[in-house]
């Protein structure tokens, strides 16, 4: 795999691509809420969509839409598959 | 007997070991979660079987469309516009119906009353007063509202709203307020005291007082009715009448974008004042989209909406209606006590594009917004001769008989849409916030901004010889 | 139970959790992720019987309903929906408490049949809790629709509780649902919950604590469940045990006396 596709934040991820999820630098009660949601280290992600402004996206993960803002998704690292 | 005794254990004890375990391994919670997770993956995978289909499934097509650069928005807008045509539409011929109905009825209570002997002032109040504030309010607010709940319950079984706060998130975002705020405005259309008590579901404490402070910007049902009739009456009958209900339709979604614009900005000043932080995070679910149960929504919102609506009527318009007859009765010196409250709030009421009488419906609406028009009208009616409310050409005559103009009907919309919330409202926001600093500002805020925008509205449109 | 017990447990649910029971009546939780079709499940068994309201002292819904089985009475008590009951929100706290503490006779729940995983999730820490849980899967129209298959036998054999197929708003599945809570409520079903395999690092963790707190907590709870909430740091869990099971965090301490 190449270097540039891994460790990079969720939110440079494009519509359709497929990931896997390294690590999170969340804080607090979002870091848990992402964990809940099934958002734990090996855990694929894909890119779905985006909202009209561009901001929040849609990823699919475990089968469940969840939108997140460009920030929360940046503080998100991945390894792009 | 013989007993030992073993070294005591404290909780607190078993805390402090537990703190150092996490010390020395501050991953611990992060790899209780993961674990869970993987054991939830190891049942999961060989129970579900899934065959893999090549095409996208349908509900992302329609994400593709209802969440687009292109068509995002307009469909959000034109889906509300909809939603307001057909409770317009809808609810012309049951209102027209239930009227004639209950002042049918009301004509045979004043012969029941008349043979019993009744004094005047009896038949007064129980009558002209308390029955007739009753009739009003269930005649007009029944119908829009069995009509208007049902098709909101059916955006929101379909799936479509957390898309809706998925579509808007980012102008929320830019107030440092949360997306899911339009998820509680929403519900606010409904009922603000509901819209209110909505506001749980954002987690930000301050991005939650935000939704609580603004909520009363979006009309309730309560108020739909008030803003229906004046666009029909003054707005939609300026054009031809195949149009009315149309130009109508398109009055009241303009005042509704008017409201969620005010919420904007009212967001932004609180989160760069009062309640000043930046944006937090969001994390929205967006649901597939699922066949709503036609059944279950409208038996269930026809019930629920029509014993709320009767209670309502009975808590809150029944006795107002009483005490406004009253009011409006009592006469000292030339005037009734309504005229001499009416006369003292002219120069305010008309300094804002209103008059007397119809700020002080407003003021004793306080209770319930939709006794407002019942008070107006009665206040209105008892310095003239009787008439009966029976139909809107029927309301349009009286007002314009006391001095209606566009500019009245407009600032009279505007302020409904703007002023002070119900003291259900009132209410929700005091038991959420837990704070009377809070809910005085839930009080406040919406009073100032519909002082101000009237006064402005008036007085440019009086300049500028408008009238 | 005894009838002191039963009284005692009465007291609590009223004053905790502002649920009143009649006499024999079981209490039902149910729970369940966000968007699950949870509140359908709840108004199909229960119809129109039903009573809202606020969780005590919390700004956070309520709502019970009751239905008859088989002459017997059942309150059900919908928590609010969570992905989670690991206890960082309030809502999760709620949930919780009532299914640690309030001992409902049952815990129903309800899965989503088209992200199963993620729902196990929850189900999962439930099990954890209690072993009088009943997992239903609900949605399955959805699931069927998505040509998504699920091996109900299999989940229910690696499970260890009864697994229920349902599509509540079809009404399907519901009289075995119902079924099911009565046996579980009334004893003649005894289930044996999967518990959930940790790590080595977690696990190694729960054994320094486990004996511990086995002696502190005795019999009124999971002791493996209560050391991972410790060593989760969950504060609000600490503030629970110390409230709901009369542990004062400084001075109490419990004495163990060996004949």
């Amino acid at each position: 795999m190449n270097n540039v596709l891994t460790n990079i934040p969720l939110s440079t991820i494009g519509i359709g691509s497929m990931c896997q999820i390294v690590s999170l630098n969340l804080q607090g009660l979002l870091r848990r809420r992402i964990l809940d949601l099934g958002m734990v280290p090996g855990t694929p992600v894909q890119c779905i969509r985006k909202s009209p402004a561009g901001d929040p996206v849609a990823y699919m993960v475990r089968d469940t839409l969840i939108a997140l803002r460009r920030e929360d998704a940046s503080q998100i690292n991945v390894n792009l598959m | 007997m013989s007993t030992t005794i073993k070294p005591m254990i404290t909780l607190e004890e078993i805390c402090i070991e537990a703190e150092k375990i996490r010390l020395s391994n501050p991953n611990v919670g992060d790899k209780i979660v993961s674990d869970i997770y993987a054991n939830a993956e190891t049942i999961a995978r060989p129970a579900v079987t899934k065959k893999a289909t090549e095409a996208r499934p349908w509900d992302h097509k329609l994400d593709d469309i209802l969440t687009s650069r292109l068509f995002g928005y307009p469909i959000m807008l034109t889906l509300l516009s909809l939603i307001f045509w057909i409770t317009i539409t809808g609810a012309n011929i049951p209102s027209q119906m239930i009227a004639d109905i209950l002042f049918a009825f009301q004509d045979q209570l004043l012969v029941w009353f008349e043979l019993a002997g009744a004094p005047s002032w009896l038949t007064g109040v129980l009558v002209l007063g308390m029955y007739r504030g009753l009739a009003w309010v269930v005649a007009v607010m029944l119908p829009p509202m069995a009509i208007f709940f049902p098709l909101f319950t059916l955006l929101e079984d379909l799936g479509y709203l957390p898309r809706v706060a998925f579509n808007l998130d980012n102008m929320f975002k830019k107030c440092h307020a949360c997306g899911k705020q339009i998820l509680t405005m929403c519900m606010g259309f409904g009922c603000n005291a509901a819209g209110i008590i909505a506001c749980r579901i954002i987690d930000s404490p301050r991005e939650r007082l935000i939704a609580v402070l603004t909520n009363n910007f979006v009309p309730c049902n309560g108020r739909f009715p008030t803003l229906i009739a004046i666009a029909t009456i003054f707005m939609g009958g300026m054009v031809i009448s195949e149009l009315q209900i149309a130009v109508a339709s398109l009055v009241v979604t303009c005042l509704v974008m008017l409201g969620i614009l005010i919420t904007f900005a009212v967001s932004w000043a609180l989160s760069h004042t009062i309640l000043k932080g930046e944006a937090s995070s969001l994390v929205l679910e967006l649901p597939p989209y699922r066949k709503p149960q036609f059944g279950a929504i409208f038996y269930r919102s026809l019930i629920d909406r029509t014993t709320f609506v009767l209670k309502r009527a009975i808590i809150m318009a029944a006795p107002a209606g009483a005490i406004t007859w009253i009011l409006a009765n009592i006469y000292i010196g030339e005037l009734s006590i309504v005229g001499h409250l009416a006369a003292w709030l002219q120069p305010l009421g008309y300094a804002i594009g209103l008059d007397g009488f119809i700020l002080l419906a407003f003021i004793l609406g306080l209770p319930a917004n939709e006794i407002v028009m019942p008070i107006l009208l009665m206040c209105y009616l008892s310095s003239g001769q009787m008439l009966e409310f029976e139909s809107l050409e029927e309301l349009q005559r009286i007002l314009i008989r006391n001095n209606w103009t566009w500019l009245t009907a407009l600032c009279t919309m505007l302020f409904c849409l703007l002023h002070w919330p119900c003291t259900t409202t009132l209410l929700s926001a005091y038991k959420e916030t837990g704070s009377k600093k809070w809910t005085f500002l839930t009080f406040i805020i919406p009073t100032t901004i519909a002082f101000t925008v009237c006064f402005l509205v008036a007085q440019t449109a009086r300049l500028l010889h408008l009238v | 139970m005894t009838n002191a017990n039963t009284e005692e447990h009465h007291k609590l649910l009223r004053e905790h959790f502002g649920i009143t029971t009649t006499p024999g009546q079981f209490t039902v939780a149910l729970a369940g992720n966000p968007n699950v079709g949870k509140s359908t499940v709840f108004n199909a068994l229960t119809g129109l019987h039903q009573h809202t309201g606020n969780w005590p002292g919390k700004t956070v819904d309520n709502a019970q309903g009751n239905f008859t089985y088989l002459d017997r009475s059942f309150l059900m008590v919908d928590l609010p929906g969570t992905y989670s009951i690991l206890a960082h929100t309030v809502e999760e706290q709620v949930a919780r408490d009532f299914i640690c503490f309030g001992k409902p006779d049952a815990t129903l729940v309800v899965l989503d049949a088209t992200c199963l995983e993620r729902n196990l999730n929850l189900a999962l820490q439930v099990m954890e809790i209690t072993p009088r849980v009943i997992v239903c899967v609900n949605l399955m129209d959805e699931a069927e629709k998505k040509d998504i298959n699920i091996n109900i036998s299999f989940l229910q054999k690696e499970l260890g509780v009864p697994v229920v197929p349902t599509a509540a708003r079809n009404g399907k599945g519901l009289d075995d649902l119902r079924q099911k809570l009565y046996e579980m409520s009334t004893g003649l079903c005894i289930a044996a919950p999967r518990q959930i395999n940790y790590s080595l690092e977690v696990e190694n963790a729960i054994q320094q604590l486990l004996p511990k707190v086995s002696r502190l907590i005795g019999p009124n709870l999971n002791p493996r469940w209560v050391a991972l909430r410790l060593l989760d740091g969950d504060q609000a869990f600490i503030r629970s045990i110390t409230h709901f099971l009369d542990f004062d965090l400084n001075l109490t301490s419990l004495q163990e006396v060996a004949v």
